[in-house]
């Protein structure tokens, strides 16, 4: 096979283009979008507190668990969440590493996301122009060095699919706490059904997520995109067509699940630290 | 190469008809070894594409401008260009749609060698095309020679049919364009092609192997500029490339689906 190099004598520069359009509004979008998500979420896995309300010391108030959070494998020393799977933090967890139960969970997600195939053409361009728009001039410096995701360490976004198992089994977690905070504690220790706006957010919160993470590409891939015959699947390409459906709205469900998620732990945070109340309905 | 903008000596329209209005355009005009724009002013009317407006500068005002087209109805794939900077048909750029009072910039397609003018050299695009593995269908299912599938099976490769190998896609691809990958990648428009063929209900060869190895389906980084400039609205990216993005992982990076396959015998 011979495919010989073309020459090419118009190499423009670092942001040249002949565009005329606002090209550049969408990577600056991205890269506040995504830049204030990062930077709120680091600060809110670090915080290990505020993470939750409605405790057996508060009868009355309906039981919220931030998503960041959640599932709690074990609250920070001093903190009863009443969420945590395990108790409190173990003896043996090393004193130098700084606990919180963020921290154990959000990788996972995290993780979901960086290895998007929507948040990769987002971020390779916003963040680190590569390119910075389409057809639009790149920095210089990468030029022929350029290794994609072919090889290391981009080529690690082809982990993408474990994610996705974490991801759907979130879900799964986070409806739970959806049900959850229908309930309240009692002054006597017994639990009674309620419903406040936190209650419907943290319902609506895996919600937008599923329509997220069941658009996602790889679940298009398993449920029929790996197959040339889709009328033998046992579903006939139902499910495929389905999939397909949320796939064509992956950027707009991607934006709403993130905010939405990011919205949930600041309601569930600002009511823990008593700046809001969360209002009952029922 | 020289850019700096000269002025066409021949540039008197005539008077604008009613309705018309003068449009100032920068034309490249230049051969492989130098070139540089060149600006016009043409009237234009109601109904107009920037391919009239070139024919127009050619029959008024440069005879000797070199413009490749044919069909003039956006399926010829000819008059491939770059207008205000975007990888666009000549024929579907409705003058309406482009900014009336700013002069209009249109260039040849930047990921090719030029000819002349608005003119490249896409023959690197036949060459790509040669080395892929061709159509291999399994054994007839009836006895008369011919094959039972149904539409639902062939849908999603008949999306990539609509191809009219523009090569815009090709010239937007940024690892073409500004990485010059051409001799390790393919491009969009052959990631595309081939996920026509390894999709196809009745196809049994495999190039998921060729993808990874030799065809550098690694190198897309999924910005999906190959999508927004396709004339013809093909999901390149979400239905072609990354599908087949996922076929690799299944035969290369991932030890579970690897397994599956070992025991489901699959090619």
């Amino acid at each position: 096979m011979t495919r010989s190099p073309i020459p090419l004598p118009q190499v423009r520069g670092f942001l040249q283009t002949q565009r005329t359009d606002y090209w550049w509004v969408t990577p600056i979008l991205v890269l506040l979008g995504l830049g204030s998500f990062v930077i709120y979420s680091t600060w809110a896995a670090f915080q290990g507190c505020n993470y939750f309300i409605g405790g057996i010391d508060q009868p009355g108030v309906q039981r919220l668990l931030s998503p960041f959070y959640s599932p709690v494998l074990w609250d920070p020393t001093g903190i009863n969440s009443g969420h945590a799977w395990f108790g409190q933090l173990p003896g043996w967890w090393p004193s130098f590493i700084p606990f919180s139960p963020a921290l154990l969970i959000l990788p996972f997600p995290a993780g979901f996301r960086f290895t998007c195939y929507y948040y990769r053409g987002a971020y390779y361009k916003a963040f680190w122009g590569d390119p910075v728009s389409c057809a639009v001039g790149e920095p210089g410096f990468r030029g022929g060095n350029y290794r994609g995701e072919q090889k290391f360490p981009l080529i690690m976004q082809n982990i993408h699919r474990y994610f996705l198992y974490a991801a759907v089994l979130f879900i799964g977690l986070l409806a739970w706490d959806g049900i959850a905070s229908l309930q309240h504690y009692n002054a006597d220790g017994t639990r009674s059904f309620g419903l406040s706006v936190g209650s419907l957010i943290l319902i609506i919160n895996p919600i937008f997520l599923s329509l997220y993470t069941f658009g996602c590409h790889c679940m298009r891939h398993f449920v029929g995109g790996n197959h040339d015959c889709l009328s033998c699947s046992m579903d006939g390409g139902n499910a495929y067509r389905k999939v397909t459906w949320l796939n064509q709205r992956h950027m707009l469900f991607a934006w709403i699940s993130l905010f939405g998620v990011a919205f949930t732990d600041i309601y569930v945070r600002l009511c823990a630290n008593g700046t809001w109340t969360d209002l009952r309905i029922l | 190469m020289s850019t700096q903008t000269a002025t066409a000596a021949i540039t008197t329209p005539k008077p604008p008809a009613d309705h018309a209005r003068p449009v100032h355009f920068r034309i490249w005009r230049g051969d492989k070894d130098t070139g540089a724009f060149v600006e016009y002013t043409v009237n234009v009317t109601e109904g107009m594409v920037l391919l009239d407006c070139v024919h127009r500068i050619q029959a008024e005002q440069a005879s000797d401008l070199a413009c490749r087209w044919n069909c003039k109805a956006g399926k010829c794939g000819s008059c491939s260009a770059e207008i205000n900077g975007k990888p666009s048909l000549m024929c579907m750029t409705r003058m309406d749609t482009l900014p009336p009072d700013k002069v209009v910039t249109v260039e040849p397609m930047r990921s090719f060698p030029l000819i002349r003018d608005l003119v490249t050299d896409v023959s690197w695009n036949f060459r790509v095309k040669k080395t892929i593995k061709p159509f291999k269908p399994r054994k007839p299912d009836n006895a008369d020679g011919s094959w039972t599938m149904f539409q639902q099976d062939i849908d999603r490769v008949q999306e990539f049919r609509k191809c009219i190998e523009c090569f815009l896609c090709q010239d937007v691809c940024h690892v073409i364009r500004d990485h010059h990958k051409e001799d390790e990648f393919i491009g969009p428009r052959f990631l595309m092609y081939t996920a026509a063929l390894e999709m196809h209900p009745l196809d049994t060869e495999d190039r998921v192997g060729d993808l990874k190895n030799r065809d550098g389906i690694g190198y897309c980084n999924i910005t999906k500029c190959c999508t927004k400039v396709c004339p013809e609205h093909i999901g390149i990216t979400d239905n072609a490339i990354i599908p087949m993005k996922e076929r690799v992982v299944d035969e290369f990076y991932d030890p579970i689906t690897r397994l599956f396959r070992i025991f489901k015998g699959k090619k």
